[in-house]
């Protein structure tokens, strides 16, 4: 039973993540959310020493807030004070990573979390901490039903905004003249990503969460030139990777997070071999363009 | 020499805009009229793309304003259409043609509303207008440098706008193609709609618009283009370049030419 948990919760986590990671990997800002799963340590720490547990939905919120603002952070760095945007996010994450790492160490005798559990989390601990009815009864563990309200949110939110976000990542300027509103945009799917990480730092940890964000984007990336098919299969390769993962964890008896992660990559070297091969034959077949 | 034009449609006043605290256009005052064709000439990095970006309101200015229709930006973006520069484009992007022509919508559409079908009517028409209906489900990627150029004169074209900014449609086009475009947007003129564009070709510039700018930084010149595309004028512009000289000459002569036939 606590397996289907594990792997459902997985997908859950990686699904959100391939979604958000395809917009993510098309602004060329891959590397924002690296930056963003780390910087939220802080928050996760601070939110922690406050409320006192981590089950607690201001924990959430003050977490993912933190994310926020990072993305601010790098923005003013790099539109303000010029400073390369590479730079930016290499200064604004740091910090906000190290800070983490100290309070954590500072207040260790205070909270029940340790730099491990938080960078590469602990999917096989999640069926212990499950989410009771008031009549006792059992219906799951907690981290499953947060990662479902995430990616509920995360899939409202592409639904309705299609729009928008697909004109302020193809072409921010133009979406200003015709009066959408690129920053605004930019703020929700960054927040999207930022909350999409701090619900997912128990199962996949904050580390691992970057590559769901950008592995399973960057082979669905290959496979298509339409934007839809690239979001469908984006979140299809990050289930794959989830459930890959897990048997490969359990035969291998290693970490789960760790070995979803080796899917994902295992399924974009594939994926990569195919197009180079597939591009060979058709060179040789269709006719050049005019 | 700059003229103020009648019925103004585009009033800029003491414009400057910098980079990096480096200005790239220097107190720029220019008025342009209502259902003409305006060309933005100007050596390599003379501030052109800028100029229409001020225009449009998408570079922060140093000072000065930007009227359209009278009125500010913010009020009149619904009426303003834009080709960016080749350059720009991520053309990797998973779209289609059609894909691109439809967000020439977009800002019409309103928040969370998806497509109806007056709008892919509208897109159908626009890729009929520029010949691409064939090709509409193509990646842009794949289609060659004269095909890439309509697909975002269709967008723009999507838009329904009164006024029209075109960064460089020429560039990378080949003579039929080009041939074509200009005489859609001589159309688009005759409809009272007012299309700018920044060229590079001096030659075919007194030939294409009626309306001329010079610019290298500072404002050279704004006037009907007999009255600009002068030779002093042009010197003064590209500061009497050896290759630009020679083109000259060549204006020169479709002047008399023109002069000659009207
Ligand atoms: N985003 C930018 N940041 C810094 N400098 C810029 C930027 N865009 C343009 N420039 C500089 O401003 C000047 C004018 O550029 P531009 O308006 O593109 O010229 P043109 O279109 O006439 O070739 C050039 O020197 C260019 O290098
Ligand atoms: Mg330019």
């Amino acid at each position: 039973m606590s397996e289907i948990w594990i792997i459902l919760t997985g997908a859950l986590v990686a699904i959100s993540c391939g979604l958000l990671g395809s917009f993510l990997l098309l602004r060329k800002m891959a590397m924002v959310g690296d930056a963003i799963s780390h910087a939220v340590l802080p928050g996760i720490v601070i939110s922690f020493l406050i409320t006192g547990t981590r089950e607690s939905l201001p924990m959430l919120i003050g977490a993912g807030i933190i994310g926020v603002i990072t993305t601010f952070l790098i923005e003013m760095l790099h539109q303000k004070l010029k400073l390369q945007e590479d730079a930016s996010i290499g200064v604004s994450f740091t910090f906000l990573f190290a800070l983490g790492v100290i309070l954590i160490s500072q207040f260790a005798d205070k909270i029940d979390l340790d730099q491990d559990c938080v960078l590469y989390g602990d999917l096989a601990m999640i069926p212990f901490d499950q989410l009771t009815l008031t009549s006792g009864i059992e219906i799951g563990p907690r981290a499953f039903y947060v990662s479902m309200i995430n990616l509920m949110v995360v899939i409202a939110v592409i639904v309705l905004a299609y729009k928008e976000f697909v004109i302020t990542t193809f072409d921010n300027s133009y979406a200003k003249i015709i009066g959408i509103s690129a920053t605004l945009w930019h703020y929700v799917l960054m927040s999207c990503v930022s909350f999409t990480t701090v619900t997912s730092f128990e199962s996949v940890g904050a580390i691992l969460v970057v590559a769901f964000l950008v592995v399973p984007a960057a082979t669905a990336y290959l496979l298509t030139n339409k934007l839809k098919i690239m979001l469908a299969l984006s979140a299809l390769f990050g289930l794959l990777s989830s459930v890959g993962g897990y048997y490969l964890a359990t035969y291998f008896d290693s970490s789960i997070a760790g070995s979803m992660s080796v899917v994902a990559g295992f399924i974009f070297g594939l994926v990569f071999s195919y197009t180079k091969i597939a591009v060979r034959n058709t060179v040789q077949t269709e006719p050049i363009l005019k | 020499m700059i003229l103020q034009a009648e019925n103004q449609v585009v009033d800029v006043h003491n414009l400057t805009v910098s980079y990096d605290n480096k200005p790239v256009l220097w107190n720029i005052d220019l008025t342009l009229p209502k259902g003409a064709l305006v060309g933005i000439i100007g050596p390599n990095g003379a501030g052109k793309s800028t100029l229409i970006k001020a225009m449009m309101g998408i570079v922060p200015v140093d000072s000065g304003y930007v009227k359209i229709f009278g009125e500010a930006l913010n009020v009149v973006r619904q009426k303003i259409a834009y080709v960016p520069q080749r350059e720009s484009v991520d053309w990797d992007f998973p779209a289609s043609v059609y894909d691109i022509v439809m967000m020439g919508r977009y800002g019409k559409m309103g928040l969370f509303k998806r497509p109806r079908k007056a709008d892919a009517d509208v897109v159908m028409d626009c890729l009929r207008k520029v010949g691409l209906v064939a090709l509409k489900d193509r990646q842009i990627a794949q289609l060659s440098g004269g095909q890439q150029q309509r697909v975002f004169l269709a967008r723009a074209l999507a838009q329904e706008a009164d006024l029209y900014f075109m960064d460089e449609p020429f560039a990378g086009v080949d003579i039929a193609t080009e041939t074509a475009i200009i005489e859609l947007l001589r159309e688009m003129r005759n409809d009272g709609k007012t299309v700018v564009v920044v060229h590079h070709d001096l030659q075919s510039a007194a030939e294409y618009f009626n309306w001329t700018i010079l610019i290298n930084t500072r404002l050279i010149a704004s006037g009907p283009t007999p009255q600009v595309l002068t030779n002093e004028l042009l010197q003064k512009t590209y500061g009497g370049k050896l290759d630009v000289l020679s083109q000259m000459q060549d204006i020169i002569k479709i002047e008399a030419f023109s002069v000659g036939h009207s």
